[in-house]
């Protein structure tokens, strides 16, 4: 026994800043089709190695494997491809818009598309998910209108929230896309709540709510995840593990535990971990996870393990706080290569087709952002200020009233 | 009627005539609340209606407002307002918000109750008086009442609400009319006229004052247990004053305020919460702004200590009659 001395404390230091090499020896993997897949109904109990395996479909040739295969046909599988292209090229406009003046800011989802197409692609319309600021792949793969979240970048006179929110924090209930916050993790309860609603009503809709590595530090992550304990209601408890928290890395917030996933076996929740790059994997685990809440057997929480390929925000630089080249180290690859790679290998479509739908998915976007320029921009044709003094309150109060007048709008 | 048995008989009655009405916190479903608002609720309307909730304010409110986007009219109990700061990011960045920042999409119908106030020894963590934290917030509504009848209409008002609420029940006020003074009798509401509260439905308007009693000499603008220390300081001293009771906050009834002000051409704000940057502040700064020609003395605030509510001084921290009292007599003198 070694004599005592001063007590410890340690302060996490990331895997590796700018001058150093990509170090993911910390993420744990497992072989594609190796994670097996119990019965949607099996106890929490026989399932807890599934919070530290990790689920994937994809082997590195392409070829669905394993228990998870989700036997997509090839529509369902062009049509992932096409959501997250047009992801992709959404966000590349929305970026450039922002360096060119039109907006004030702007998030990328680059490298996590697989992440939030592939799962509400088995949602119904019923179904509301509660997102945070980098599941735009949601909305677009619901099918709403590009030119309107276009419009809400710009925040120009014809944004659907009056130019009231900051850039990419869209809404839209008939889509089933609750307004996004900003402050972190708040939405995570409120999603537990709209899912016991469902259930206090007698409907079939489920929920699904939607957190960071990061943000799983703040309290409402733990709230949500015990009233989702406690009450079982049918909501699907997504933490998408990016390894970044702006300039942070994912340990800070994950502490000494293996996995986020393992946060869930304490509330005694069936928690996965998925590999967030494998648009099949994250099919396959959405529906087993919303089969479970539709059948009344509760929540599950599923940790997507991807990678954010780019900055934070338009107000970050990663080359300041990453290791450069990082993104290609990323053991799980990249989710649109890898989702073109299965078309191919499977003989699904060919070179030319995967071209073809590329140009396609180019020429809408194209279309939707001339559309909404048409409408301005923040600096031309801003929302209108009257605006900002509706829906404060559902009637305008006195007090308000005689603001707006003293605001001559 | 207590005003305990009258928030519990709105309850009843809010969740009687519409389904959609639920009712959750802390101890609030088995046992009906530690001052026992929502006894027999879960009895009568089933465990789904009204249930217990894990020792999470944030929580409860955050469940509710995800409750009120998917259609119900979530009623929730916070055990006290000192609790409620876990929960106050929910409240202020998202139920506040929620309809601004959705234009419209969303909304957060949720009414949320807190017993508010000192007088009962509870110290620091029972006895704080927050509803300057929340009158500060864009988007809330704020209620205090001061008695049975206010509490069970103004607790209808709020749940019918499109607009979430925060309703401050004033635990010295549950069971009678405290006037202010510990050692007095304290006058059950079942022997005051505003403890007579009518069976069924009704509802008593957001954002309207009520004149409590007509004076000329000063006007006293107050709301909850302050509205009975006004009574006795006026009682004891002879002084005639004019009480108006606020009962709603935020949407604040200027209109009734200048006219009394207008009347008496003077005027002082009570509450019990802290004085600097109180709703008192408020008060004050429109009173001067819109009645200045009719002011023949400052706008004087009488108000708690900027201290934490302390135990064992409890009564010297409490703006009991006689602080009103003296800053009557020398609001008079001027």
């Amino acid at each position: 026994m070694t004599e005592p001395g001063p007590v410890r404390l340690e302060i996490p230091s990331p895997p590796g800043g700018p001058g150093h090499h990509a170090e993911f020896s910390h993420v744990r993997l497992s072989e594609p089709g190796a994670a097996p897949r119990p019965e949607i109904d099996a106890e929490p109990d026989t399932m807890t190695d599934l919070a530290f395996d990790l689920i994937r479909v994809l082997d590195d040739d392409g070829i669905a494997v394993g228990p998870w295969d989700p036997g997509l046909t090839r529509d369902d599988l062009l049509r992932g491809l096409r959501d997250m292209l047009t992801v992709r090229s959404y966000d590349r406009r929305m970026l450039t818009a922002q360096r060119q003046g039109k907006t004030s800011f702007y998030m990328r989802s680059l490298g996590e598309e697989a992440v939030s197409c592939a799962h509400r692609a088995e949602l119904g319309p019923e179904d509301m998910t509660f997102p945070t600021y980098r599941q735009q792949g949601l909305l677009i793969a619901s099918g709403y209108p590009l030119e309107l979240m276009m419009n809400q970048v710009y925040s120009n006179v014809a944004d659907p929230l009056h130019g009231r929110q900051l850039p990419v924090m869209y809404t839209s209930r008939s889509h089933g896309f609750f307004s996004i916050s900003g402050n972190l993790a708040t939405q995570f309860i409120q999603a537990v709540g709209w899912a016991m609603a469902s259930a206090i009503k007698g409907s079939t809709a489920i929920a699904s709510a939607w957190i960071g590595d990061g943000s799983t530090a703040e309290s409402d992550f733990h709230s949500g995840m015990l009233f989702a304990s406690t009450y079982q209601p049918p909501v699907l408890l997504n933490i998408v593990n990016n390894q970044w928290a702006i300039s942070t890395s994912q340990d800070v917030a994950r502490g000494h535990a293996s996995t986020f996933a393992a946060r869930g076996l304490g509330f005694g929740i069936p928690s996965l971990r998925v590999d967030g790059n494998d648009f099949l994997a994250g099919r396959s685990v959405t529906r087993w996870a919303a089969d479970r809440a539709r059948a009344g057997l509760g929540p599950t929480l599923i940790e997507w393990v991807t990678y954010r390929a780019g900055a934070h925000s338009t107000s970050d630089d990663p080359d300041g706080y990453r290791p450069v080249g990082e993104a290609a180290a990323w053991p799980l690859g990249d989710p649109v290569e890898r989702l073109e790679r299965h078309l191919l290998a499977t003989g699904a479509a060919t070179r030319a087709e995967l071209d073809s739908l590329a140009e396609e998915v180019e020429a809408t976007v194209a279309e939707a952002q001339a559309a909404a320029l048409a409408h301005g921009t923040l600096h031309t044709h801003p929302a209108s200020v009257k605006d900002m003094f509706e829906d404060v309150y559902a009637e305008i109060p006195p007090h308000l009233q005689a603001q707006r007048d003293e605001a001559g709008s | 009627m207590s005003m305990v048995e009258a928030i519990r008989d709105a309850h009843g009655v809010a969740m009687e005539r519409d389904e959609s009405v639920v009712v959750f916190g802390e101890d609030v479903g088995f046992f009906g609340g530690v001052f026992r608002c929502t006894q027999g609720l879960q009895e009568r309307f089933g465990s789904h209606r009204c249930f217990d909730t894990p020792i999470s304010e944030s929580g409860i409110v955050g469940a509710a407002i995800g409750m009120a986007a998917n259609g119900l009219r979530p009623c929730v109990e916070i055990q006290f307002a000192d609790y409620m700061y876990p929960a106050y990011d929910q409240i202020v960045s998202e139920a506040a918000r929620l309809r601004h920042r959705s234009a419209g999409d969303f909304t957060a119908p949720i009414t949320i109750r807190m017993p508010t106030g000192g007088g009962i020894f509870g110290g620091q963590t029972h006895s704080q008086s927050p509803e300057a934290l929340f009158t500060h917030v864009a988007g809330l509504t704020t209620i205090v009442p001061s008695n049975p009848y206010d509490a069970k209409g103004l607790l209808l008002s709020a749940i019918e609400s499109p607009d979430p609420v925060v309703f401050l029940e004033p635990k010295r006020l549950y069971h009678g009319a405290f006037a202010g003074r510990p050692d007095d009798r304290v006058i059950p509401w079942n022997e005051h006229e505003l403890g007579e509260v009518p069976d069924g439905h009704y509802t008593v308007p957001i954002g309207k004052a009520a004149v409590r009693r007509e004076g000329a000499d000063l006007t006293v603008v107050t709301y909850g247990t302050m509205v009975h220390v006004a009574a006795t300081a006026m009682d004891e001293s002879g002084i005639d004053g004019e009480i108006i009771d606020l009962r709603t906050l935020v949407p604040f009834d200027i209109d009734l305020v200048l006219a009394s002000v207008r009347k008496t051409g003077r005027c002082i704000v009570l509450h019990e919460a802290t004085k600097t940057s109180g709703f008192g502040a408020e008060v004050a700064a429109l009173v001067q702004a819109k009645a200045f020609f009719s002011l023949e003395a400052p706008v004087r605030r009488v108000t708690g200590w900027d201290t934490p509510y302390p135990h064992a001084q409890e009564w010297d921290y409490f703006p009991g009659p006689d602080r009103l009292v003296r800053a009557m007599a020398e609001t008079l003198a001027i």
